[in-house]
């Protein structure tokens, strides 16, 4: 292409975000009673998405994941808080509700669903709005993204607005597990956001829980922002759920203390569209982080994983394992990037990425990659794709199971070791049941 | 009779393995079948239970008055034929007692039994357990996964217990056990013998006849029985080996 063209299509992408988004964004930042240094950080990131865009597929790190569709989509209005639930979100509603929640409803905090009952002294989970004074939030929102903006972080810092702050203090531990729950039923986009402190010694359990009943085309751009201090532990488990004609955009970036721990598991099945960036990056030494994910995808959906695990200091250890399973035309993309620096000897980094494709026409690209600049680690990566062994098959069969009820079953044998990492029973429950009854094979777990 | 094997010719990707082989079983009886390696026997064993690699070029399987070559696999199993394997095979992520009651549940429902959920089946489960002396430990186990060799030969017996087979094919169950896992193996077969059912041992060794006493010894050899006999028939082979049936054979 020549650079005339290239201007071309760069400024006509732009000139359409512009008319899309920029009112949108005026009236916002108009109208929010926010301190100046936020207002500032917004304005700031619009630059940056006014000047660059949403990502295009000439994007080294974006080049299997076409976001023009989305890109082209007016989400001009921006969600209005609702007003009750409809009877399909409510019943929906009441299949997910825990005990300990804060619920997003089309974008916007719902102070109606949220219900928090965490007893524990000074753990604070609050919505951004009553969080703008709090000195430690002040300190780390944008401080991990920023620097390397892209599209949608830029996009979602600009419309910074709803989000959870959640501060763990210093050697306390959350008793319950606090459930993040995203629901709705408009078309919109939404811009979400979730900033999580863990003081030195603390420990909690998350679960970022995006999901819908029936087909709303909308978009999800979040971001989630964990800062682990020293000896710091966070389970966070994200399960995604989309409407299957939905796309949805994350970036969760994470910074990791000394020795503290971070276990991370990445449940995917839903959205026509579904990008994940997981960035961690270990600063202290001692850190040992697991990074796991399953997606499993049908017909035309399309999900991209783009990971980038940083060994900066020594001894800490990383293991990533990422499991696929494909149906349909669908499509999955895993790029996992484990950087081992030069000072950060005594690393132990291992990833893994298998894939079970079912269908003769689904795709998966794949590629771990490891760029180590140190002698003294042990490392190792690999990846595969393949399909359902027969011999397993036949051993299902030989005791009387119908074909359909075998492959469910090596299907969700592929897919149990993450899945059996969520704790939770009620979430537990629902993906043992979504992935067998794949198929609609009669099955409880 | 419950099987009748007249004249079968199987080839496995292009080779013929069986060739000509007949077999007659009644209910309450126990057929050994012996014979060197590689001459047939598991391909006779997979045959029975429908494997897709093994292809019937000619010849019948009568089971139960039925064309066997006519059901797929699983409609094999669910009418009581049942294989234990020679290589059990591991299936990562899926329990020993979920997949026992599935399979069990699925008979239940072809027979017209009733099905367990998942307590009562674990009840049911401990009871069959008993017969080859399984600790309950192995139940919540993915199935045969870092089981050692004789724990996946012994798990195949127990899946033996839970499906109680009319037509069981053992395919050397007792390779692979130490003295005192054969006894209890062999104790749980003759537990799970009656005449209602019919018992295919393969084996290469006297020794399990002796617990497991057969009506019939049948030699295979490339491909073809070559020699039939009572019990005295796998002494006599232990004693003199194979080179003086396979003579016969040819
Ligand atoms: N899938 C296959 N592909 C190619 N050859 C096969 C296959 N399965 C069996 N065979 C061949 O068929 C012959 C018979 O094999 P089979 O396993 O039935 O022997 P066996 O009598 O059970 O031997 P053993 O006593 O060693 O278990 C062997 O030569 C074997 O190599
Ligand atoms: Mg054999």
């Amino acid at each position: 292409m020549s650079d005339s063209e290239k201007e071309l299509t760069k400024m006509s992408l732009q000139a359409g975000k512009e008319t899309i988004y920029k009112a949108r964004f005026q009236k916002s930042i108009d109208q929010a009673d926010q301190p100046d240094w936020l207002k500032d950080l917004r304005k700031k990131a619009f630059e940056y998405f006014t000047e660059n865009g949403f990502p295009t597929i000439r994007d080294e790190e974006w080049k299997y994941t076409d976001v023009k569709e989305l890109a082209e989509v007016d989400w001009s209005e921006a969600p209005a808080a609702a007003d009750g639930l409809s009877q399909d979100l409510a019943n929906h509603f009441a299949e997910i509700e825990t005990e300990n929640r804060v619920v997003f409803v089309d974008g916007v905090l719902s102070s109606e669903l949220t219900n928090l009952n965490e007893t524990a002294e000074g753990v604070r989970i609050v919505s951004f709005a009553d969080a703008f004074e709090d000195q430690t939030f002040k300190a780390n929102l944008s401080k991990i993204v920023e620097p390397d903006f892209n599209g949608f972080t830029a996009l979602n810092t600009a419309f910074i607005d709803q989000g959870v702050f959640i501060n763990v203090p210093k050697n306390t531990k959350i008793n319950t597990p606090i459930h993040l729950v995203f629901i709705g039923d408009n078309e919109t986009a939404n811009f979400t956001r979730i900033l999580y402190v863990g003081e030195t010694g603390s420990e909690a359990e998350i679960i970022e829980h995006y999901t819908r009943t029936g087909d709303s085309k909308y978009l999800t751009n979040a971001v989630v922002e964990i800062a682990l201090a020293d000896n710091a532990k966070l389970v966070h488990t994200r399960v995604q759920r989309e409407s299957h004609s939905a796309f949805h955009i994350v970036t969760s970036n994470t910074n990791l203390g000394r020795t503290s721990i971070y276990d991370n598991t990445n449940i995917t099945f839903g959205a026509k569209l579904s990008r994940h960036d997981v960035n961690m990056s270990f600063n202290k030494e001692g850190g040992e982080a697991w990074i796991d994910g399953l997606y499993l995808v049908e017909d035309g959906q399309h999900t991209d994983t783009h990971s980038r695990i940083d060994h900066r200091v020594k001894n800490c250890n990383s293991h990533q394992n990422y499991k696929g399973i494909l149906d349909g035309r669908s499509r999955a993309v895993f790029n996992g990037k484990v950087f081992v620096h030069e000072n950060a000897s005594g690393t132990d980094a291992n990833q893994s990425n298998k894939n079970l494709l079912l269908s003769n026409d689904a795709r998966v690209d794949t590629k771990p990659q490891l760029e180590i600049f140190n002698d003294d680690v042990k490392c190792a990566h690999g990846a595969t794709v393949g399909q359902l062994e027969e011999e397993e098959l036949f051993y299902l069969l030989s005791r009387g199971l119908n074909e359909d009820l075998a492959r469910n079953l090596l299907t969700y044998g592929f897919a149990e070791e993450i899945i059996n990492k969520i704790e939770i029973p009620l979430i537990k429950k629902q993906l043992d049941e979504a992935v067998l009854n794949r198929l609609h094979a009669r099955l409880e777990a | 009779m419950l099987l009748e094997v007249k004249d079968l010719y199987v080839a496995v990707e292009g080779t013929n393995i069986l060739k000509g082989l007949n077999l007659e079983i009644r209910r309450g009886e126990v057929h050994a079948i012996m014979g060197p390696n590689g001459s047939g026997k598991s391909t006779l064993a997979k045959v029975l239970a429908g494997h897709p690699s093994y292809e019937v070029t000619k010849g019948e399987i009568k089971y139960d008055g039925k064309d066997l070559l006519d059901m797929d696999p699983d409609e094999r199993a669910r009418e009581g034929v049942f294989m234990a394997f020679q290589y059990p095979v591991e299936i990562p992520g899926v329990s020993n007692s979920q997949f026992l009651r599935l399979a069990y549940n699925e008979k239940m429902k072809h027979t017209g039994g009733e099905e367990l959920d998942p307590l009562e089946f674990n009840d049911l489960l401990k009871e069959k357990a008993k017969v080859v002396e399984m600790d309950s430990k192995f139940f919540k186990r993915s199935v045969n996964v870092g089981f050692s060799g004789g724990e996946k030969k012994r798990n195949e017996i127990l899946q033996m217990a839970v499906l109680d087979p009319t037509l069981a094919l053992l395919d050397e169950t007792d390779s692979g056990l130490d003295i005192d896992a054969l006894r209890v193996v062999a104790d749980g077969v003759n537990q799970l013998k009656s005449e209602d059912n019919g018992i295919i041992l393969v084996t290469h060794y006297q020794r399990l006849l002796d617990y497991i006493v057969p009506d019939f010894v049948h030699v295979l050899a490339a491909g073809k029985i070559v020699k039939e006999g009572g019990k005295e028939l796998a002494l006599e082979l232990e004693e003199k080996g194979y080179d003086w049936v396979k003579a016969a054979g040819n």
